[in-house]
C-alpha cells in the first residue's frame, strides 16, 4: 500500500521567546514494512543542525530557530511503501540490546494491579509469542477506549486503575505489563492510516513493541487489538511517551505555548 | 570573553562603585543631621537621603520612621537592603569568585579581604563603631580594589567593562548625590543663598572628598552654580557627570577598535559627552536642577541597556 | 596496629623513600609546626580552594584538612603503579567501546548482559556512537590502597569526573612555597604538567568536523556547585573558557559559546556536570543546568563531550567485579594491580555471607560515592549494623561488600606529634592520542585514630604526594 502523509504541528507562544531548539524523530524506520518513496521534513525558519540514525535505528536531527520566535511550524509531507509484515520488525539496525528496555521509567511504572494484569494474563503459557498476544488482549480489555479522560502525563498504572484511556495509555499498561513479566516492551510512534476493519483513523498513533526471543520485535497495538500491519507508519521507539516523542522542544522566555496539529493521511492510487 | 564574563566583571565594579557611595551618602546624612537648626520643615533629611539612594521604600517598610541608628544599620549593613554595603560587598566579591579567572590574585585578595572584613566589622557591637569609621573603610577598600585593578590587571576588553561599569555606575551615583540637595531644598526655597544652604552644598562637596579640590578650582564664595559647574561640568573634577561620562564613552571606544565594529552605543556615549561639554552652569538651573538629573540618570539608564544588548546579553551576532 | 603496613617505618627502620624526612621532622619543633601549618591554611583560604559538603549546610567555605607530611613513593614502586594504573584505563575504554557496539565480551558471557543493560548508566542514547579515537573515559580516576610493601588493590575507577585534582596540584604548590629545602633535598618528580596533558588529550579528540586548532571549554553545574573551584582552576590553568549552560547554544549542528564578539564554536568540552543534565531534551527535561540540542549535535559529531555519555557504566561498583576479566579479554594481559574481593548482594550465596560477617566487613551502595550509604563494620556499633542489615534485606541488589582492609598507614601532624594514620591514593589517568600520567595523585587520610574512611566529607585529610626520581 502507498500512503501520503502531511503533518503539520504548530506552536505558538503568547510572548515572543528568546530562541527555540528541537530534536525531531519524524523520519520513516527504515524495515521491511515500509519504504520511504519520498519524505520531506523541515521547520519553517528554521536551521537544520546535525542528523544522524541512533542506537535504536531512528533518525533523529536537530533544528534551532533564533529569536524573537512566536511561531514554530514542523512540516512533514511524504509518501511511503507499506507492506504487512504482521507485526515483525524485520530487516531493521539496531544496536541497543532488547535488555536495555526492561528499564521502568515514571510512566510506565508497575504496580501491584499492573503486576496481578500480567501474571494473570500470561498464566498457563510458556511460549513468548502466545504470551505477548495474551497481554496485549488483557490491556485492550481492561481499558476501554475513551478520548479526554487521561492527559501526556498520566502513567500507565493510573490509566488502568482508571480503566479508560486512549492509545498512549494501551501502550504504556501494555509495555508495563511485559516488563512485569520479564519481557523487554517499548513505545513506538508513527501514524495509523485506518483499522484493520477499514475504519479510517487517519492520525499520529502509538503502539508497543515487545521482544519475542526467537523471532525479535513485534508491534502490537493494544488500543485496537491487532498488531502493527501496512496500516501504520513506524517513526521511532522509546522506553514510553516521552521518550518515543516525535518532537521534542525547548523554546526560552516567558511566553506561554499552545500546540495544534494536523494529520492528513490517505492511500495514494496505484 | 563570554558575554557572563563580561557581565559579571561589569557588575563588580558597579556593586564596588555603589558600595562607596552608598557609605558617602551616610556620611552627607550624618553631617547634615549635625546642623541645630535643619529639623524644619516636614521631612527630615534621613529620609530625602533614603529618596536619593532609592531606598526609601524598602526602609519604611522594615523600620518605618528614619531613625539614624536604623538608617546606619540599614545602609551599611542589611542584607534586606540590596543596595546596602555589605550587599554590594557580597555580591561584588560572588561576582568575582565566578571570573576568579578573569582577575588577577591582587584584585580577588582585595575582593576577598573586603568581604571577609566586612563579616568582621558585622559580629562587632554596634555602639562600638563610629559612622566614620564604615564610610572610611568602604573607601579604603574601594579604592584597594580600583588599585588592583589599574596596577595589575591586563588591559583588555575585561579591563573595559570593569571601567565601563565604574563609569556608568559613578556617573548614575553621583547625579543621585547632587539630588539629594534638592530632596532637602525642596521644602524652602527662600533658604537658597543662606548660610545653612551654603553649608549643605559643603557638606556635599567633602562627601564627595571634593571640597579641597573645590576650593583650588575656584576660591570665593560657595555658590550653586559653582558647585554645579565643578560637580557636573568641570573635567578636572573625577566624580563630575561629564567626566564619568567620558570615562564610559572611553571605555566603549576601546572595546569598539579591540572588536573592530561599533554599535548605537558608541554613538549614545558620545551624544552624552558632546553634550555636557556646551552645557552651562546657568542653563542646568534653567531647566531646573532635579528635573536635568531626572533627565541625566535616565540617560545613562538607557545607555547601560544598550551596553547590555550589545555585550552582555549573550546575544550579539 | 602492627598489622598495618606503615609506609615510613618497617620493623622499627626507615624505609628508603621516607629516608630524608626523619630529619625533617626532628628538626621541626611544635611552635614551627603550628605556624607552618597556619599559614598553609591561610594560603588555601586565600586562594579560595574550598569545598562544601552535600547535605550539612554550615560553612560553605569550608577547608579539607591539609596534612603537611608528604606521602612518598620510590621510583620503581611507581613505576609498577602506572603501569597498572594505565592498563587498567584501556581496559575500562575497550568495555565501553565494545558495550556501546558489538559488545563482544557479553557475547562471550564474560559479562552478564544484565548487569550491563539494565544498569542506570547505561546510555540507550549513545548507543552505536563512536566518539572520537574510540574514547570515553578520558580522565579515569582509580581509587588505589596499599596493604603491603608490594600488594595494592582498586579500591574503585572513576570514570565519569574524578575530582580531587586541584588538590594534587595546590598541595604541591604549597609545600614547595612552605619547604623549598624538602624539594632541594629529594629529586621530587613535579606534577604541574597535569594541566598541559590535560589540554593535549582533549584537544586530541576533537571532532573530525573541526579543521582547526579546537577551541575547549569546562562546563560546569554553576558557582554553587562545591567543586567550582577545581572547575575554575583547571580553566585558567588550561586558558580555556569555564562555561556554563547557559553561555553555550546549538545551532546548524554546532555548539556555539555567548561571547561579547558574537557566537564562537566550541569543539570539546570538558563537562563537570552528570549526564542527567547534560540536555533537557535527551536526559531530564527539567534540567537548567545543560544545553537544549547538545546531543543531538554530540552525536551528529559536531562536538564532543569528555568524558563521554554513557561512561559511568564502566565505573558501577557490579561492573567493578569484572575489571580484571576486561584486562584479559580486550588487552590479552594479565591484571597488574588486584581487585578487593568484593561479595555481590544481588548474588544469593554472597548475601548469605555478607549477613553472616556484618560485622567484619564493608558493605557499600552500588551507585553510592562520597562515602555515604557505607557501613565499615569492625567499627560500627550493634544497632548500626541492625539498621544496615534490614537495609540490606530489602534491597540486596543495591548493595556489595568487600573484606575490611588494612589500609596502610603514613606519619600524620596531629595534635599530639607525629601518629600513622590511613591513606589511599587516587591517580589521575589521561587517555586521548596517548595515555598519560603525572607522577603524583591525590592522597587521602582519614585524621581520626583508627578510622578507615578517607572520605573529606567523613573527616578526611589530604596529603602531598611524591613520586622520587632516581
Amino acid at each position: 500500500m502507498i500512503l501520503s502523509v502531511n503533518h503539520v504541528t504548530t506552536y505558538r507562544y503568547d510572548a515572543p521567546m528568546r530562541f527555540a531548539v528541537q530534536s525531531l524523530r519524524l523520519f520513516p524506520s527504515r524495515f521491511d514494512g515500509q519504504r520511504a518513496v519520498r519524505w520531506d521534513v523541515s521547520v519553517e525558519g528554521g536551521l537544520r543542525g546535525g542528523s544522524f540514525r541512533d542506537g535504536a535505528g531512528d533518525k533523529v536531527e536537530g533544528w534551532s530557530l533564533r529569536g524573537p520566535v512566536e511561531e514554530v511550524r514542523v512540516l512533514v509531507s511524504g509518501e511511503i511503501e507499506t507492506t504487512d509484515t504482521a507485526g515483525v520488525l524485520r530487516g531493521h539496525r539496531e544496536v541497543v540490546n532488547p535488555l536495555a528496555y526492561l528499564r521502568e521509567t515514571d510512566a510506565t511504572w508497575i504496580d501491584d494491579a499492573l503486576r496481578d494484569l500480567a501474571e494473570t494474563a500470561s498464566a498457563g503459557t510458556t511460549d513468548n509469542l502466545d504470551r505477548a498476544h495474551r497481554l496485549s488482549h488483557a490491556v485492550s480489555e481492561a481499558i476501554a477506549y475513551v478520548p479526554g479522560v487521561t492527559h501526556a502525563r498520566t502513567t500507565a498504572a493510573e490509566a488502568l486503575e482508571q480503566g479508560e484511556g486512549v492509545c498512549q495509555d494501551h501502550t504504556h499498561a501494555l509495555i508495563a505489563c511485559a516488563r512485569a513479566v520479564g519481557m523487554p516492551a517499548r513505545y513506538v510512534s508513527g501514524y495509523l492510516h485506518a483499522t484493520t476493519d477499514g475504519t479510517p483513523h487517519e492520525a499520529a498513533h502509538a503502539w508497543a513493541e515487545i521482544w519475542v526471543g526467537n523471532i525479535g520485535w513485534i508491534g502490537f497495538d493494544a488500543a485496537n487489538v491487532c498488531c502493527a500491519d501496512s496500516n501504520y507508519i513506524r517513526l521511532g521507539s522509546g522506553l514510553d511517551a516521552h521518550e518515543a516523542a516525535p518532537i521534542r522542544g525547548i523554546a526560552q522566555g516567558e511566553g506561554r505555548e499552545e500546540m495544534e496539529v494536523s494529520v492528513a493521511l490517505g492511500q495514494v492510487q496505484q | 570573553m563570554l558575554s557572563r564574563t563580561a557581565e559579571n566583571l561589569f557588575w563588580i565594579a558597579r556593586y564596588i562603585e555603589r558600595a562607596e557611595t552608598m557609605s558617602r551618602l551616610l556620611e552627607v546624612g550624618a553631617r547634615i543631621a549635625l546642623i541645630p537648626s535643619s529639623g524644619h520643615g516636614y521631612r527630615s533629611e534621613w529620609e530625602s537621603l533614603l529618596q536619593a539612594s532609592g531606598t526609601a521604600e524598602g526602609f519604611a517598610e522594615k523600620y518605618g520612621d528614619p531613625i539614624q541608628r536604623n538608617i546606619e544599620s540599614y545602609l551599611f549593613f542589611d542584607r534586606d537592603n540590596p543596595s546596602s554595603v555589605i550587599s554590594c560587598i557580597e555580591r561584588a566579591r560572588e561576582n568575582g569568585r565566578i571570573v576568579r579567572t578573569a582577575l588577577t590574585a591582587q584584585v580577588w585578595d582585595a575582593l576577598n579581604m573586603a568581604f571577609q572584613e566586612i563579616r568582621q566589622l558585622e559580629r562587632k557591637p554596634r555602639s562600638e563603631i563610629e559612622l566614620t569609621e564604615l564610610t572610611e573603610w568602604t573607601m579604603r577598600q574601594s579604592a584597594l580594589v580600583r588599585g588592583a585593578i589599574e596596577a595589575t590587571l591586563l588591559r583588555n576588553d575585561g579591563y573595559d567593562f570593569l571601567n565601563l561599569g565604574f563609569a556608568l555606575e559613578r556617573a548614575d551615583n553621583t547625579a543621585r548625590l547632587i539630588d539629594v540637595k534638592y530632596y532637602v531644598l525642596l521644602p524652602a526655597v527662600d533658604f537658597v543663598g543662606t548660610g545653612l544652604d551654603n553649608y549643605q552644598w559643603q557638606v556635599l562637596l567633602r562627601a564627595l572628598s571634593a571640597h579641597r579640590a573645590f576650593h583650588w578650582a575656584y576660591g570665593g564664595e560657595i555658590t550653586a552654580a559653582k558647585i554645579a559647574d565643578f560637580l557636573i561640568l568641570n573635567r578636572q573634577s573625577p566624580r563630575a557627570l561629564i567626566a564619568a561620562i567620558t570615562a564610559a564613552s572611553d571605555s566603549l571606544e576601546a572595546l569598539a577598535e579591540a572588536y573592530g565594529k561599533s554599535g548605537p552605543e558608541q554613538m549614545r556615549a558620545r551624544a552624552l559627552v558632546a553634550e555636557l561639554a556646551e552645557l552651562r552652569a546657568e542653563e542646568i538651573f534653567e531647566e531646573g536642577l532635579h528635573e536635568f538629573l531626572t533627565r541625566f540618570i535616565r540617560d545613562v539608564g538607557e545607555l547601560s541597556d544598550m551596553v547590555y544588548n550589545a555585550y552582555l546579553s549573550g546575544e550579539a551576532r | 596496629m602492627t598489622d598495618y603496613f606503615n609506609e615510613m617505618y618497617e620493623t622499627g627502620k626507615v624505609r628508603a623513600p621516607y629516608a630524608r624526612l626523619e630529619n625533617w621532622t626532628k628538626c621541626m619543633p611544635a611552635e614551627l609546626r603550628q605556624m607552618k601549618q597556619a599559614e598553609a591554611e591561610a594560603l588555601f583560604r586565600r586562594i579560595g580552594i574550598t569545598f562544601a559538603v552535600y547535605g550539612e549546610g554550615g560553612d560553605p567555605d569550608r577547608l579539607i584538612p591539609f596534612d603537611m607530611f608528604p606521602r612518598v613513593f620510590a621510583q620503581a614502586e611507581w613505576r609498577k603503579l602506572e603501569k597498572g594504573i594505565k592498563q587498567r584505563a584501556r581496559a575500562l575504554n575497550a568495555f565501553l567501546l565494545d558495550v556501546y557496539g558489538r559488545a563482544e565480551i557479553v557475547k562471550a558471557g564474560k559479562v552478564p548482559a544484565a548487569l550491563v543493560y539494565q544498569n542506570e548508566a547505561y546510555e540507550r542514547a549513545v548507543a552505536g556512537f563512536t566518539p572520537p579515537r574510540g574514547i570515553y573515559s578520558h580522565i579515569v580516576g582509580i581509587d588505589i590502597v596499599r596493604t603491603g610493601p608490594d600488594e595494592f588493590f582498586v579500591l574503585e575507577d572513576n570514570c565519569r569526573t574524578p575530582s580531587g585534582v586541584s588538590y594534587m596540584l595546590e598541595n604541591r604548590e604549597i609545600m614547595m612555597r612552605m619547604f623549598p629545602q624538602l624539594f632541594r633535598e629529594n629529586r621530587i618528580e613535579p606534577v604541574d604538567g597535569y594541566a598541559d596533558a590535560l589540554r593535549r588529550t582533549l584537544a586530541s579528540v576533537a571532532p573530525a568536523k573541526c579543521d582547526r586548532e579546537p577551541t575547549l571549554a569546562i562546563l560546569t553545574p554553576g558557582h554553587f556547585n562545591s567543586a567550582y573551584y577545581e572547575h575554575s582552576f583547571l580553566a585558567d590553568l588550561m586558558g580555556v573558557e569555564l562555561v556554563e549552560g547557559q553561555d553555550l547554544f546549538v545551532e546548524g549542528g554546532f555548539v556555539w559559546m555567548r561571547t561579547t564578539e558574537g557566537p564562537k564554536k566550541l569543539d570539546v568540552i570538558y563537562r563537570r556536570l552528570d549526564d542527567a543534565f547534560l540536555d533537557p531534551l535527551c536526559f531530564r527535561p527539567d534540567s537548567m543546568l545543560g544545553v537544549p540540542g547538545l546531543m543531538d549535535v554530540y552525536r551528529s559529531g559536531g562536538v564532543t563531550i569528555c568524558s563521554a555519555p554513557g561512561a559511568g557504566v564502566a565505573d558501577d561498583k557490579a561492573i567493578y567485579t569484572y575489571v580484571p576479566e576486561m584486562v584479559r579479554f580486550y588487552l590479552g594481559e594479565e591484571p597488574i594491580l588486584q581487585n578487593v574481593q568484593t561479595w555481590q548482594c544481588a548474588k544469593p550465596d554472597d548475601l548469605k555471607y555478607v549477613l553472616e560477617h556484618l560485622a567484619e566487613i564493608v558493605v557499600k551502595e552500588v551507585h553510592g560515592s562520597g562515602g555515604y550509604g557505607m557501613l565499615v563494620g569492625p567499627k560500627s556499633t550493634k544497632e548500626q549494623i541492625e539498621t544496615f542489615r534490614a537495609k540490606i534485606e530489602a534491597n540486596p541488589d543495591n548493595y556489595i561488600a568487600q573484606p575490611t582492609l588494612a589500609l596502610s598507614t603514613t606519619p600524620t601532624f596531629v595534635e599530639e606529634g607525629i601518629a600513622p594514620r590511613h591513606v589511599d591514593l587516587r591517580p589521575y589517568c589521561l587517555v586521548g592520542e596517548k595515555i598519560e600520567l603525572v607522577p603524583g595523585g591525590l592522597t587521602r587520610v582519614a585524621l581520626k585514630d583508627g578510622s578507615l574512611v578517607v572520605n573529606s566529607s567523613q573527616g578526611g585529610g589530604v596529603k602531598d604526594t611524591w613520586v622520587l626520581a632516581e
